[in-house]
């Protein structure tokens, strides 16, 4: 191949697609529904930016993790607490509670990176208990399990006040989901990314070209912490309310089942699969919340099994890409 | 003096419930390579066909001991042949999705058929009585609890050393190609060994009812802790979870004694701690 067609060839894989406009058009459909929608659809944008800042760990570097919970919750503590000290504006609120995350996701990558498989598991595991633990024993700071009261968010951009329908409350988490979005399709799309889905696809092979592998990790690790910390901070704001399951081993799991849902390893897949999770809880658990979880368990046991990968895995096979994937997937994998 | 021998009495205790639990789940884990963090289940299933059928149908518990871990057993081997066998040798990712979704079933049938409430364990008047020692007193039921604990870790080592069941499994945990080479039938050992591993999760399970608190939630209550053991013994190893075990559940009692005010923060950050400076546990080899 020439190298003018090369170039020609990335830019048509990396090329914005009609289809992509999807989400936003969702994102302004909400309003359209009423007010009675505004809360859950605050609730769905703050999770596609965990679910997105998930996907970048898990499906993106291939790094499994049961203590994701861990970074939102500190970026939910950070920006409350901040809050509950008289800084609650919103904008610098959320850098901070993204910076404390990025800075304690670097902190953790360096140390727990350099192991693999079922330590990392399990290194991850005990993290997120310990500060689920920490948070709930200082309660001096974090409010124990009472919860941090008394977080008050001032008007957005010192104009616009959290009204009490959640209307301000949705705009900006959408505009925040939005931008997220983007840098995010940016990202992986950049060299970066491709760089770390080489590491992902084979460590040993992407060393000997030159990446290097823990320092990207790491890298990585600490953007999908921060990404996690905005959104716990966006929460924190939104809801005014920080409590310890917003840094428990349960949100950990549930974040890794919506984006299972969807497919992970793709942008699109960490969008669709919250908002499918929490239109789908909302519809259900109303009258049973047990009978939910039943279904939920289920379900996942179904999408593992037979559909491993989740709606979008499911779409591709519909629309006959599945094909093209397997193909691409059947190529030996030899791991170090 | 009187405290260290409650505090020795009581980490043994517990640290037998624990060894019970995950000694299945560090086979598994040895065999397959599968993180079974549903393990729990069969904890969680053991603890609630005991105290339903003593409530319930009035069985004696001393029946139950034995009968509970016999159904659990089946209930393991019927999971493993329809389930788990199709995820070995899958992502991690899956396994763990597996695994999460397994337990949110168990849990939500839990609450559907026994409510969410804590289910109470009666207990033998005979056990559940103070027994004197020389100069200390015991709590009855915690002395029969460290025997099993005990007993069931004498017979798994001399087991594993003497039996030839226990020389297959040592060789397919050693190396499963190898083993299936000359002849082992790989598949059926690890069906066995998951059914057994389920039947000790029973026990445990139907033990430590009282420690953890029978509830829907049980199997994700001693998921971290039963993980935990695993990680620190080091996979592959079985010798290894019986000490891991007594010193997680030394360090959980002292901490609970001497510094309650900073809760299980102490045995996380060890643990976490541990793993850094050993990644493969403290007896782990693979």
């Amino acid at each position: 191949m020439t190298q003018g067609g090369f170039r020609d060839a990335l830019r048509r894989k990396h090329r914005f697609r009609p289809v992509e406009t999807l989400p936003a058009v969702a994102l302004l459909a909400v309003p359209l529904l009423g007010t009675d929608y505004y809360a859950l659809g605050t609730q769905v944008a703050i999770s596609v930016v965990f679910a997105l800042s998930l996907d970048l760990l898990v499906g993106y570097a291939g790094i499994v993790t049961l203590g994701h919970a861990l970074f939102f919750g500190l970026g939910a503590y950070a920006t409350g607490i901040a809050s509950v000290h008289g800084w609650g504006e919103p904008l610098s609120g959320l850098l901070l509670g993204t910076a404390v995350a990025a800075a304690s996701g670097a902190v953790l990558g360096v140390i727990v990176l350099r192991t693999a498989k079922f330590t990392l598991l399990m290194l991850t595991l005990s993290a997120v208990f310990l500060a689920g633990e920490v948070a709930n024993k200082a309660s001096w700071l974090t409010g124990g399990v009472d919860g941090l009261v008394g977080v008050s968010t001032w008007p957005l951009l010192g104009r616009f006040e959290f009204d009490l329908f959640g209307q301000v409350g949705y705009a900006y988490a959408s505009a925040v989901l939005v931008l997220v979005w983007l840098g995010m399709r940016w990202l992986v799309h950049a060299p970066f990314g491709q760089s770390v889905m080489a590491i992902r696809d084979n460590p040993g092979r992407a060393a000997a070209i030159g990446v290097p592998v823990l320092a990207r990790l790491v890298l990585v690790y600490a953007v999908s912490a921060g990404l996690a910390g905005l959104a716990g901070g966006l929460q924190a704001e939104i809801n005014q309310f920080v409590g310890l399951k917003d840094i428990g081993f349960e949100l950990s799991a549930t974040v890794l089942v919506m984006l299972a849902l969807g497919g992970a390893g793709r942008l699109y897949g960490a969008i669709i699969g919250p908002v499918a999770y929490q239109v789908a809880q909302d519809l259900l658990s109303k009258d049973n919340p047990v009978l939910w979880q039943l279904w939920l368990g289920v379900l996942i046991v179904v999408v593992v099994l037979f559909a491993p990968g989740g709606i979008l895995g499911i779409a591709d096979r519909i629309t006959g890409k599945a094909a093209r994937r397997t193909a691409r997937r059947m190529r030996p994998q030899v791991r170090t | 003096m009187g405290t260290i021998i409650d505090i020795a009495f009581q980490s043994l205790a517990y640290a037998s419930v624990l060894y019970l639990i995950s000694v299945g789940l560090s086979v598994t884990l040895g065999l397959m390579g599968f993180v079974n963090l549903a393990h729990g289940v069969f904890a969680m299933a053991g603890g609630y066909l005991a105290a339903v059928a003593v409530t319930g149908a009035g069985l004696p518990w001393p029946a139950m001991l034995v009968l509970s871990p016999l159904l659990v057993a089946a209930f393991a081997a019927l999971l493993e042949r329809a389930l788990f066998s199709r995820l070995y040798g899958r992502s991690e990712l899956d396994q763990v999705l597996f695994c999460i979704g397994l337990i949110f079933v168990a849990s939500a049938v839990t609450r559907l058929l026994f409510g969410p409430m804590l289910r109470p364990m009666p207990l033998p008047p005979a056990l559940s009585q103070q027994m004197q020692l020389g100069p200390f007193s015991f709590y009855a039921y915690k002395l029969l609890v460290i025997g099993v604990g005990g007993l069931t870790a004498a017979a798994i080592l001399l087991g594993l050393e003497r039996t030839r069941i226990g020389s297959m499994v040592r060789a397919a945990v050693e190396n499963r190609g190898m083993a299936e080479s000359v002849g082992l039938r790989t598949s059926v050992l690890f069906t066995a060994t998951f059914a057994f591993g389920g039947a000790l999760g029973a026990l445990g399970g139907m033990l430590g009812a009282d420690l953890f608190g029978l509830n829907p939630a049980y199997a994700f209550d001693v998921l971290v802790y039963v993980q935990i053991v695993v990680a620190v013994a080091g996979l592959g190893t079985l010798r290894g979870s019986f000490l891991a075990a007594l010193l997680i559940g030394a360090v959980q009692t002292l901490s609970a004694y001497y510094v309650p005010a900073l809760g299980t923060a102490v045995l996380f950050l060890a643990v976490f701690l541990l793993l850094l400076v050993r990644p493969r546990g403290l007896f782990g080899r693979l």
